[in-house]
């Protein structure tokens, strides 16, 4: 509560700082133009005169290089499999039949004698973000180039020289390191997470569907609007019967099993954390090798392991044969249809404690370490017994400082991914649905675009999965104080 | 007195001696618990039993002791192909070897640049930069991944029918490139180096590259190990991004994950391969777990720290 008090007033300030922002950036747009030298005037269309102006000439031709690449690359649309970049991806972007921008291809062309290969809409759509990028980065660029024309000429008002190359280079290593530091992340981070991301969200609002399109005898889909998300109510289009009956089901388990998940393996991981961290336990070093073992060991070797060993032929069935507590295979991970889907969901819950709860284990001995043993102390003094002393002190203290990692690990639960896909695969399966009984919304994604090429019904599960895990952590995570107090730590 | 004292004392003892024999038993049955799926197939990997027209057994078998062992599993691993390619273990091992070493490199410099930003240096859009990345880590990985696909397979990076081995280029630049956003752990690290030291240094005109280098560095070596530790066993662990990007019909260039997992469900399942799969298992085990066992210090470390920063 009081954080919230807190953060009010801090939020309207950024509010209001934002439009200040905006609009001083016009005044200033203005400013600069009017105000500034010959070379601060040209530099608003050809990018680096300023810097020429002022002789800076190695940092004008680099600006000039990269207006003139951008430029030519936005003009003369270089295609790459047959797709163009530049203003052609711009208009492609529409993916507008009628007006011919995508065709099916495989008409023949009089002019080389060949078939015409058809378009590719998800290239369309990638190099059309792609462009847009660019043109973002073209008006970067600009104001980059016009701010340090203006530095320059400010530079000279108060009879300094402006800055050499050699210094502004050297500039780089020191006050502007981190533009030197993130640059490399930065350009990454949007090629390979933001790009895909967006792209992958665009697809959403598209028909493409492999079955679909394979049904029409076409290569190329459309942009369709808001039908893909009401086809989950509707149950309208191809794998629409299948979304409008297993969404929910699927959703309920997946947030059954985050919750389960994530809690059976933070209180088991505490409690055998305190069982070897007891007091007069000897061989404490041992038993944590040996579940750190089993972390070290690669997730799918210990995975696929577990499920062969309770699998249909597997030795644990046959342990239970020879004692006389069954006679026919049990299917414990619902991998045969017709299993049972209840014994799968506890089944996986069971292996995933026996994957998480080592993990726990390490991380929460230290902090149980760090606790204050004077609380300890004047508990026991007050006469306390050992489990109140965990509920009222031990527990407290971790969870208050585990915040950050329960709500990752949360989720880290609703997209985990491995766990289900090695263990169970999602079954026991249901004759006509993707989606089985064990069947997380990340398996259900994976299933419905890799293997039946769906790919905007995955973008809407994905684009669900992505409000339900950004909801929980905004919540949380915006009150806790690892998040407010973040730089007090500095 | 003293005597009622004495017996208080010692049924106090008796109680913590029951008490600590209780968890001895309880922690031994927990670690058998969780040690016999890795031991089962460490044992599977050594079975070499026969039907009695002489084929070799090599399927999942129900009882948990083999009744003969041998080295069969792992000779044939090194000297059988498997779809279509010749030695094609020891070729994924090769192609995962390389994957890790250039994950490891580009992975740990990004983290460690971002996180060394974002901890010591003061700059305007510090704030947002966190904020983005915490948001971008909220996608599910699997909605990019399939982006990532398309967007390598259209520069010729995976599924090339001319240059097949760039795919392994592909699965670098996939591995690596998101690496600088998962920088929270290390940056809580530097946040612990106290700032009055990179102060004082500048104090004395160093350069932030200096301070960089010159301390930050040097005291962030179990950060760098632990880093390091982990983006050298993500592409031996990682079994599903190595799967979308390489492709299925691209079996000469494969991580030996996907190799392995072929091996019990891929395109042609030949359920006859088990134990040779179990003996991949042990090839592929033994060296991270060396690794892991080696750098415990190190793992703690950052897991614990991981904890705290979430």
């Amino acid at each position: 509560m009081a954080s919230k008090k807190k953060a009010a007033p801090k939020d309207k300030a950024n509010r209001v700082s934002v439009f200040e922002r905006i609009g001083k950036a016009f005044s200033d747009f203005g400013k600069r133009f009017v105000d500034g030298s010959l070379g601060t005037k040209l530099s608003h269309f050809i990018f680096g005169a300023g810097n020429i102006y002022h002789k800076q000439y190695i940092k004008g031709l680099l600006f000039f290089l990269l207006q003139a690449g951008i430029l030519v690359l936005m003009i003369a649309c270089p295609t790459i499999n047959g797709t163009p970049y530049g203003w052609k991806a711009l208009r492609n972007l529409s993916l507008s039949q009628e007006k011919g921008y995508v065709s099916e291809g495989g008409d023949f062309d009089p002019e080389t004698g060949d078939f015409t290969v058809g378009s590719d809409c998800k290239l369309i759509i990638l190099f059309g973000f792609v462009t847009i990028a660019m043109i973002i980065i073209y008006f970067l660029i600009w104001n980059m180039n016009i701010k340090s024309s203006v530095k320059a000429d400010n530079d000279k008002k108060i009879g300094k020289k402006p800055a050499t190359f050699r210094e502004d280079l050297a500039e780089l290593l020191d006050g502007k390191f981190h533009v030197l530091m993130l640059t490399p992340t930065c350009i990454a981070a949007a090629v390979f997470t933001i790009l895909p991301t967006v792209f992958m969200i665009a697809l959403a609002f598209t028909s493409y569907n492999s079955q679909d399109m394979n049904d029409l005898g076409t290569n190329l889909f459309r942009w369709n609007g808001l039908q893909n998300f009401r086809a989950v109510f509707t149950g309208e289009g191809s794998l629409g019967f299948e979304i409008k009956n297993r969404f929910l089901p699927v959703l309920g388990w997946t947030f059954i099993w985050a919750i389960l998940a994530t809690f059976t393996c933070y209180f088991g991981g505490i409690i055998l954390a305190l069982l070897i961290n007891k007091k007069g336990l000897r061989g404490k070093k041992i038993f944590r090798t040996v579940f750190i073992f089993t972390i070290a060991v690669p997730q799918f070797i210990s995975l696929l392991a577990v499920r062969n060993l309770l699998g249909e032929y597997g030795p644990f069935n046959q342990m239970l044969k020879n004692m006389g507590v069954i006679t026919e295979s049990v299917g414990f991970l619902g991998l045969r249809p017709g299993d049972s889907e209840i014994l799968a969901k506890v089944m996986v819950i069971i292996v995933n404690m026996w994957v998480g709860i080592p993990y726990t284990m390490l991380m929460t001995s230290g902090i149980l370490m760090n606790i204050p043993t004077d609380l300890y102390e004047a508990a026991r003094v007050d006469g306390a017994s050992t489990v109140k002393m965990f509920f009222k002190i031990t527990l407290p203290y971790v969870i208050f400082i585990t915040t950050p990692y329960l709500i990752s690990s949360f989720v880290g639960n609703i997209n985990s991914f491995n766990t289900i896909f090695l263990l169970t695969g999602g079954g026991p399966t249901y004759t006509g649905y993707q989606a089985g009984g064990t069947d997380l919304l990340v398996t259900w994604l994976y299933k419905v675009t890799i293997d039946q090429g769906s790919y905007n019904t995955g973008a809407v599960i994905g684009i669900f999965t992505f409000i339900i895990t950004a909801t929980i952590t905004l919540v949380t995570y915006r009150r806790s104080k690892a998040y407010n107090e973040e730089d007090t730590f500095q | 007195m003293s005597t009622t004292k004495k017996k208080k004392v010692r049924s106090q003892s008796r109680a913590r001696k029951v008490s600590l024999g209780a968890t001895y038993t309880v922690l031994i049955v927990l670690g058998i618990i969780w040690l016999v799926p890795l031991i089962w197939i460490v044992l599977s990997a050594f079975r070499c039993e026969y039907h009695e027209d002489g084929t070799f057994i090599g399927t999942v078998s129900s009882n948990f002791f083999p009744r003969q062992i041998g080295f069969k599993n792992f000779k044939d691993l090194f000297t059988e192909s498997y779809y279509g390619v010749p030695y094609a273990f020891p070729k994924w091992m090769l192609n995962t070897l390389i994957i890790a070493v250039i994950d490891c490199v580009i992975s740990t410099f990004l983290v460690l640049s971002v996180a060394y930003c974002m901890s010591k240096l003061k700059f305007k859009l510090r704030k947002t930069f966190m904020n983005v990345t915490m948001i971008l880590g909220l996608f599910p990985g699997f909605m990019s991944m399939i982006a990532i696909y398309f967007l390598l397979k259209s520069i010729g990076l995976t599924g090339n029918p001319q240059h097949p081995e760039y795919s392994v280029i592909g699965l670098v630049l996939a591995y690596s490139a998101g690496a600088g956003l998962g920088f929270q752990i290390a940056k809580g690290f530097f946040d612990v180096i106290p700032n009055a030291l990179v102060e004082s240094a500048k104090l004395d005109g160093c350069t932030n590259f200096k301070i960089f280098r010159r301390i930050i560095l040097p005291l962030a070596k179990p950060i760098i190990i632990y880093q390091a530790l982990m983006s050298f066993t993500g592409p031996w662990m990682d079994f599903i991004f190595a799967k979308v990007i390489i492709g299925a019909d691209n079996a000469r260039y494969w991580t030996v994950s996907v190799g392995l997992y072929s091996m019990l469900f891929g395109t042609h399942p030949d359920t006859n391969l088990f134990t040779q799969f179990a003996a991949g298992c042990v090839i592929v085990a033994i060296p991270i777990v060396t690794l892991f066992m080696f750098l415990q210090q190190y793992y703690v470390e950052g897991v614990t720290a991981g904890a705290v920063k979430g």
